[in-house]
């Protein structure tokens, strides 16, 4: 900024002068330069692209992509275009990332918690444990886990069974599948009512109990709401859940839900590797507590347990959320080494196979770095704003 | 991440401004070598020895382009490529030529920028399975886990297949041959599926060869041989005739072991392969005894396969279709004159 403390304007008129328009217009020069040169670039490659003879745009979603993916979470065959596939590495990759940042996240503070425990046996395992996990690349992990260990389980015909009912072997977890009939959905109906009355319910009695000291049987009330009426529903429509179990007929086991071996070792990989930087962030977090709140609780009466959850943890956060950000984009970005695997990820479905199939490099390259780009922010975005409502709120 | 960098060539490529290109025959003739895209180890088709050095029916193309063009057949580096990376290599222009058992496709040769020149090997795709399982067609594989190679028509392929027989199947896609066999040799998959030729050079490398075996059904045409880039017709002729002389080569009988008696035959057909009559060599850019260097450094067609893939090799294919037209396969060529 100028210093103005005379008082004197700068001559009406002359923007020229103006230390503020010039700024201005400086940036929007820049801007216009740069979706100059990017437009220009995108222009360039269009024409250049149809002289080498190489299929340009988007058309290609909606044509038929012929090949077959493992797992999908939405309806996929053969015959589905390219597009649906698009949606299917998407979900495999929200669905194996989904899973392990909680995971991780579970395992981490466990391990975490444990490094910093006065167990010494206990602690000395965590400290092992990140170790190991920390210092050996991750890809190694995955194959570990998938060759090693998976791949080593017995072919169907000699699966290891569970009563009957549930097996594993090296085509990957079989459990029994739930089938719906009839009146499911008032079931369904019934316990998402339980669990959002309990939920209500307890919201409302910590409430009391802070405002007045009074308890509330609030677990008991939980466990009829979730389990009690949600039974009598399903015996008053007639049973409607059944479970199909897998069965073997010819190759494998039909019927039932599968688990694939990629999904399962590519989990937990990223599980065990992520788990051990998370558990470093949550061990640094709790240090950064100054002891003396520790000691204070204690003085108070605490007892470690909810010491540690009603004092400790809750300031911890605060150094905790920001680099476990990180981690969890780190996590997702990881997936994509499921093309190792196998596992049909969107990285693999997409910028893999997609690619080759219909030869658009460039298109695709562009969508995945978008996509991938768009799940990150969309991370960071939602980690920020719980880092936001934890931070310090000063009274 | 290779395929990423690929892209990323290609990208600045058709980005910038000028698209002016010089020849790739110039270039190829400039930097002293032919840069050939092979498989990442495929026996009898593209793979090192123990010594590093590439060998293959699919290497010994590359190498007769270079001997065509240098007189000397190491003249050429290999780069290896999945399948899933090799169309984008190409299109870069990181490497001159494909020459890695690439099914010829209408979608490959049109959409890519690319262009498929000769047939070098003429395949199908085909079922490996567990002697064990007791299978013996490949109709009665319904329900089958199918192991494959993603980024090829034989993924394509097996979809088809399954579909028009109303069979269930389902399938496992790895990016690499290696994880393709060693998943179906750890037991992943019932099925192992690739085109018939590349079936028998990955059951060399299981551990229990024996307790495999090849199904008699073959399920697709899998024409394979070598593409270039799009829009150089004079590099797109050098290697299509290439291909080409290899075959008019055995045809006519020119063998490395006879080619010092050869080079003086009479006969016009002769004389006009090896160039020692008229100036067909010049006219693809090359000298006129471009074939007769091929021949003295890598053979014709047919000692390339008997070398690589036939008898003379551990794979041993029956050269079936892949015999001449005279002899009783499809293998033909358009005459050099
Ligand atoms: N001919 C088919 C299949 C080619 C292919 O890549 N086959 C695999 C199956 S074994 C292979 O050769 N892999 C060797 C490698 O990736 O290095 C195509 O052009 O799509």
């Amino acid at each position: 900024m100028v210093d103005r403390r005379d008082g004197a304007r700068p001559p009406a008129g002359s923007l020229v002068n103006d230390p503020r328009a010039r700024a201005i217009a400086v940036q929007l020069l820049l801007i216009a330069a740069v979706v100059a040169v990017g437009w220009s670039f995108v222009q360039n490659a269009r024409v250049n692209l149809e002289a080498r003879g190489i299929a340009t745009g988007f058309g290609f979603f909606e044509q038929t992509a012929g090949f077959g993916i493992t797992q999908s979470l939405i309806e996929y065959s053969e015959t589905s275009s390219y597009g649906r596939a698009f949606l299917v590495g998407l979900l495999n990759t929200m669905l194996v990332s989904g899973i392990g940042v909680v995971l991780a996240t579970v395992l981490g503070f466990a391990v975490g918690i444990a490094r910093l425990s006065s167990n010494f046996l206990l602690a000395r395992i965590a400290g092992a444990y990140v170790e190991l996990v920390r210092n050996l690349p991750l890809l190694f992990q995955i194959f570990f886990w998938y060759i090693a260990v998976l791949g080593t389980l017995p072919g169907p015909r000699q699966s290891l069974s569970f009563f009957g009912i549930a097996y594993l072997n090296n085509r990957g977890v079989i459990l029994p599948e739930p089938n719906f009939a009839e009146g499911a959905g008032l079931v369904g109906i019934v316990l998402l009512a339980g669990v959002a009355l309990s939920i209500a319910v307890h919201i409302w009695a910590r409430r009391r109990q802070a405002a007045t000291g009074k308890l509330f049987p609030r677990g008991r009330l939980a466990l009829i709401l979730i389990l009690g009426f949600p039974l009598v529903a399903f015996f008053a429509t007639g049973a409607p859940i059944s479970f199909g179990y897998p069965e073997l007929r010819g190759f494998n086991f039909v019927g039932g839900f599968r688990v694939i071996p990629e999904f399962a070792a590519l989990l937990v990989a990223l599980v065990t590797y992520t788990a051990g930087f998370i558990a470093e962030i949550v061990r640094a977090g709790i240090l950064a507590v100054a002891r003396g709140q520790t000691e204070a609780a204690y003085s108070l009466g605490l007892r470690p347990g909810p010491t540690l959850r009603l004092v400790v943890v809750p300031q911890a956060l605060r150094v905790i959320v920001p680099p476990l950000t990180s981690q969890y984009l780190n996590l997702t970005k990881n997936s994509s080494l499921a093309a190792g695997i196998g596992y049909p990820d969107f990285f693999y479905v997409f910028a893999g196979t997609t690619l080759n199939q219909t030869g658009q490099a460039i298109e695709i390259i562009a969508i995945t770095m978008a996509v991938y780009l768009v799940i990150s922010l969309v991370t960071s975005g939602l980690m920020n704003w719980y880092n936001r409502r934890k931070a310090l709120v000063e009274r | 991440m290779k395929r990423v960098l690929s892209t990323l060539v290609l990208v600045a490529g058709v980005g910038a401004f000028s698209a002016a290109h010089a020849a790739v025959l110039d270039q190829v003739k400039a930097k002293g070598f032919v840069q050939c895209g092979v498989s990442q180890g495929l026996p009898g088709f593209s793979s090192p020895d123990d010594k590093g050095a590439w060998t293959g029916l699919d290497v010994d193309i590359c190498r007769a382009l270079a001997a065509a063009i240098f007189d000397d057949p190491e003249k050429v580096k290999f780069t290896p490529l999945s399948a899933k990376d090799r169309f984008t290599a190409l299109q870069s222009g990181e490497i001159d030529v494909l020459s890695r058992n690439t099914t010829w496709t209408l979608d490959r040769d049109t959409k890519m920028g690319l262009n498929f020149t000769a047939v070098t090997y003429y395949d199908g795709q085909g079922f490996m399975v567990k002697k064990a399982l007791k299978v013996n067609s490949a109709l009665e594989l319904s329900g089958a886990t199918v192991c494959t190679q993603t980024g090829t028509t034989t993924e394509l392929n097996v979809a088809d297949f399954f579909r028009a027989n109303k069979m269930k199947y389902e399938v496992v896609a790895f990016a690499t041959a290696d994880e393709t066999i060693k998943a179906y040799e750890a037991g992943r998959c019932d099925v192992f599926t690739s085109d018939v030729s590349q079936l028998y050079a990955q059951r060399l490398k299981l551990a229990k060869a024996d307790d495999h075996m090849i199904l008699r059904d073959v399920i697709s045409k899998e024409p394979l041989g070598p593409m270039v880039r799009h829009g150089d017709d004079q590099w797109f002729d050098v290697v299509k005739w290439t291909v080409f002389a290899l075959v008019n080569a055995e045809e006519l009988g020119v063998t490395t072991k006879n080619l010092a008696e050869m080079m003086k035959s009479t006969n016009p057909e002769v004389k006009r392969l090896l160039g020692t009559e008229g100036a067909l060599g010049q006219a693809l850019g090359l000298t006129n005894d471009w074939v007769a260097r091929m021949i003295k450094r890598v053979g014709n067609y047919g000692e390339i396969y008997d070398r690589n893939v036939g008898p003379g090799s551990r794979l041993n294919i029956e050269r079936g279709l892949n015999k001449l037209w005279s002899k009783g396969g499809i293998m033909y060529a358009p005459p050099i004159r």
